[in-house]
């Protein structure tokens, strides 16, 4: 067999040698050769967490249905691996036709987290494609990012030749017609690029400079080219219904991480938490008509026979039809024995129910976001949510027999004092006081509470892009006070406390509100070894700390700073349709611990009803 | 009903890992719609077990799996159906309903053989074949096992049921199963011994043909395929009995 691109021994010294055989279920087979355009999409990080990725999917499948396209996958090569090709000079390859990425019109590359940035340049640098933008030839593939990364795409600025700002769907094809079109008429890479710019929604770096003020921050981004916007409008699937969605999805030979149908209900979200980036960049909500996913989940489970399902969105509970949906599947699922995973619901008497229905009550857990301990901190962070209505659910899930809860919080927002931190702990025991105030012969031993928390990142477009954040060593304290309270309390016996480690916080806030001048270090952390930081056990804070120190930049600039209310920030010149303004306002009354209504409840005005559709203009009833 | 499938491993699929292919296999029931039995329970699961896992890099045109299944149609429509959602490098051979009595797949191995070939870029000067007869003669051979508590040795010479050579390489037949598996590569690394050469971990293309049951246990003469026992499904002779 030498359809593979490893050869036996290498695989045969590898671990997990089937995340790069391709070949599995619903791939898709062409003959390159056959097409027009080629088309690489990588998730930059290992097999098994790229594979669980909708996006991905649902890409593959829209580029796939025209047949002058052939699009492939390509994920990480594990580290194994990754000393093998670069100890043999092997090309990364993508998996279906197990051809060098090299040899591909675009590679396009989702940006999911700013811990795979190292991993980026790890693919590009496997390929055998210059890393840097400026230094790739006409034989180099387009390198497109996209995915929610990009709504600060600035970090990654030098490494890219295009962004994709927004929702798949719209573009793509417009953008393949482009290319070909450029092709045919000979027009050369930068030709190609600078048409591209006028594409809605396309991001080309190279086609902007920067400059800056003394103290650093930014004066002005200017297009230097015709063809380039002063604003890249993010684009959106103003109908989710009648668009693309894929009916037979990769299956994997090994396990995946969501080794099940994923069903995603909806985008956007009505709730406006304050620290939330998705519940800001999916505006606005659009729901998929019910008898759409109906008819998908059945395909989709028929065409790749996974044994669960899992409805994907944000707050589903908003999710109008989500009863009707939900009751529909539990029938379905029942007669083809096929689980139901359940996305976060709020508490109430439909998804215990529910519930009840798709778990093993004594072994399921129930889970809380309540984000933050106190009250008043949860109106900073528009977290909807009362402590009276946390006690009332759990008292619910407590009776339904639930008694394994799960709490996860955020330490270090904005405005937080030692009482709100403490609130973390003083939640954790009312919960329990909770299960205890049952009779004890109506309970079944004792309650176990897992309360996690992890330290706040400001990110890009939310209100809180505002905040300023701490130091590590304040991070760490402020985690030991929750510790040290949870010790304090009565039923500290039945409550576990576990807390993240604050390097990551740290690094991922620099780099999700960095610019252009990180390029640099991002570069020299790969170059130094740095890969796979979204793993624990291979992140190396001190080398990227030396990257930074190497290049002249002081951290606290992006990450402990106070921001003026008016500074430029590196991601102003995206619209995103919410304006700048209704996140001001936001940011002002977060600080006053006012909260803000969902958009169901009473719009806001933040500027997402340009797009003409969705929550915006559901009628009234 | 209780029913035994023989299915062939080559090609990429040859990567894929024993539980993989487990977890394979039952999505691919479900992609085929055939109506295959569950457990009862939260968490309904299909009940199926394989004879012998392959190890990963060895290719099979012999496996076997069986499985309960609630009603089947006639074999051939139920190969074709199956065949119709695999990946490549998976074929279904037979589709046999057993008698209830029939002892399960993984207990009744006894025995597998293998075509055993040089991969290209190894052991390009050596004829296997022409020392067959001289490695079967010794009166024991002796091989290192690692055990948990250590190493010791053990003489595999009666677990060897044939050795020869053949017109693409070397024949094997084995002893396998529960009591003494003996696995190719074993048998491989002794041979290389024998003959003062190194061995090379990849330098063997080794595919299994068959698996086999015995019906006496002290008489490898019975050895017979794990397909031998079953017959054939007639549609409508297994309907679901109450």
């Amino acid at each position: 067999m030498n359809t593979l691109a490893l050869s036996h021994e290498i695989l045969m010294s590898i671990e997990k040698p089937a995340r790069y055989i391709g070949h599995e279920i619903n791939s898709v087979r062409k003959d390159p050769t056959k097409v027009d355009v080629r088309f690489a999409m990588c998730f930059p990080d290992v097999y098994e967490i790229g594979m669980s990725h909708l996006g991905i999917q649902i890409i593959y499948d829209m580029l796939n249905r025209r047949d002058d396209v052939f699009c492939e996958r390509v994920y990480s090569p594990w580290l194994d691996l990754d000393a093998i090709m670069r100890e043999k000079g092997i090309p990364l390859f993508a998996l279906e036709s197990q051809t060098p990425v090299k040899e591909f019109d675009f590679l396009g590359i989702t940006i999911q987290y700013e811990m795979c940035y190292t991993n980026i340049l790890q693919i590009l640098d496997l390929s055998g494609i210059p890393i840097c933008a400026k230094d790739r030839t006409e034989s180099d593939p387009i390198v497109i990012g996209g995915g929610p990364c990009t709504y600060n795409p600035e970090p990654l600025a030098d490494f890219f030749d295009l962004f994709y700002i927004g929702e798949g769907e719209t573009e793509y094809y417009h953008l393949i017609d482009l290319y070909k079109k450029n092709q045919r008429d000979g027009g050369s890479r930068k030709d190609f690029l600078e048409k591209a710019a006028a594409v809605p929604g396309m991001y080309v770096p190279s086609l902007y400079d920067v400059l800056y003020h003394p103290d650093g921050t930014i004066m002005e981004m200017r297009p230097n080219h015709p063809n380039a916007p002063e604003k890249v409008r993010r684009q959106v699937v103003v109908d989710v219904t009648d668009t693309f969605y894929p009916e037979a999805p990769v299956v994997p030979y090994i396990k995946a991480t969501q080794d099940r149908v994923v069903l995603e209900i909806q985008r956007g979200c009505i709730r406006g938490c304050r620290f939330c980036q998705a519940g800001q960049v999916y505006r606005p909500v659009r729901e998929r008509d019910v008898e759409m996913l109906k008819s998908c989940a059945a395909a989709m489970l028929a065409n790749t026979g996974h044994e669960e399902i899992s409805l994907s969105s944000l707050s589903s509970s908003d999710y109008s039809s989500l009863k009707e949906l939900t009751y529909y599947l539990i029938d379905v699922c029942r007669e083809k024995r096929v689980n139901i995973s359940l996305p976060s619901l709020r508490i109430d008497a439909f998804s215990l129910d529910v519930m009840s229905k798709v778990q093993d009550v004594r072994k399921g857990s129930m889970t809380f976001a309540p984000e933050a301990g106190s009250q008043r901190m949860r109106d900073v962070i528009n977290k909807g949510l009362t402590e009276e209505d946390i006690l009332n659910g759990a008292m619910e899930a407590f009776r339904g027999g639930w008694q394994k809860v799960k709490l996860y919080f955020m330490l270090g927002l904005p405005g937080e004092t030692e009482e709100d931190i403490r609130g973390i702990a003083y939640l954790s025991d009312a919960i329990a006081r909770q299960y205890y105030s049952i009779p004890k012969e109506q309970r079944n031993g004792r309650c176990a509470i897992t309360a996690s928390a992890s330290f706040f990142v400001p990110k890009p477009f939310t209100p809180l892009q505002w905040a300023p954040m701490s130091d590590y060593k304040t991070y760490m304290d402020k985690a030991h006070i929750v510790n040290d309270c949870m010790k304090e309390q009565l039923n500290r016996k039945s409550i576990r406390f576990q807390w993240h480690d604050a390097k990551t916080t740290i690094l991922e806030g620099v780099l999700a509100r960095g610019d252009r001048r990180l390029c640099r270090v991002i570069y020299d952390a790969y170059r130094a070894g740095c890969l796979y930081d979204a793993w624990t056990e291979y992140f190396d804070y001190d080398k990227w700390m030396r990257a930074f120190d190497a290049n002249g930049i002081d951290i606290s600039f992006y990450t402990t700073r106070k921001r003026e209310l008016d500074e430029r920030f590196p991601w102003d010149f995206i619209d995103i349709g919410v304006t700048k303004q209704f996140l001001q306002r936001e940011w002002k009354r977060s600080l006053a611990g006012e909260t803000t209504p969902n958009c169901r409840a009473q719009c806001s005005g933040c500027g997402a009803s340009v797009y003409g559709g969705g929550v915006c203009y559901e009628s009234k009833d | 009903m209780k029913v035994r499938i023989k299915f062939t491993k080559t090609g990429p699929m040859q990567y894929v890992g024993h539980l993989d292919l487990l977890r394979y296999f039952q999505k691919a029931f479900r992609r085929a719609g055939v109506d295959i039995a569950y457990s009862s329970g939260y968490r309904p699961h299909q009940i199926v077990s394989f004879a012998s896992p392959l190890g990963i890099g060895l290719t099979s045109e012999g496996e076997y799996m069986d499985a309960q299944f609630v009603t089947v149609d006639d074999s051939q429509t139920m190969i074709d159906r199956l065949n119709a959602v695999m990946a490549e490098g998976i074929r279904i051979t037979q589709f046999l309903v057993l008698d209830e009595k029939e002892r399960n797949a993984m207990a009744s191995v006894a025995g597998a053989d293998y075509r055993v070939t040089v991969r290209q870029g190894y052991y390009e000067l050596v004829d296997f074949s022409d020392f067959c007869g001289e490695f079967l003669r010794q009166d024991a051979i002796f091989v290192t096992k690692k055990t948990k508590k250590g190493e010791k040795d053990e003489d595999i010479r009666p677990y060897i049921y044939e050795m020869r050579g053949t017109a693409e390489g070397l024949y094997l037949l084995l002893c396998a199963g529960s009591s003494h598996n003996l696995k190719p590569e074993t048998v491989m690394e002794a041979f290389c011994a024998f003959l003062h050469m190194p061995y090379e971990t990849f330098g063997f293309r080794i595919h299994r043909l068959d698996t086999y049951l015995q019906d006496d246990p002290d008489d490898i003469t019975t050895l017979r395929p794990l397909g031998a026992v079953g017959h054939e499904a007639k549609t409508d002779h297994y309907e679901t009995k109450e």
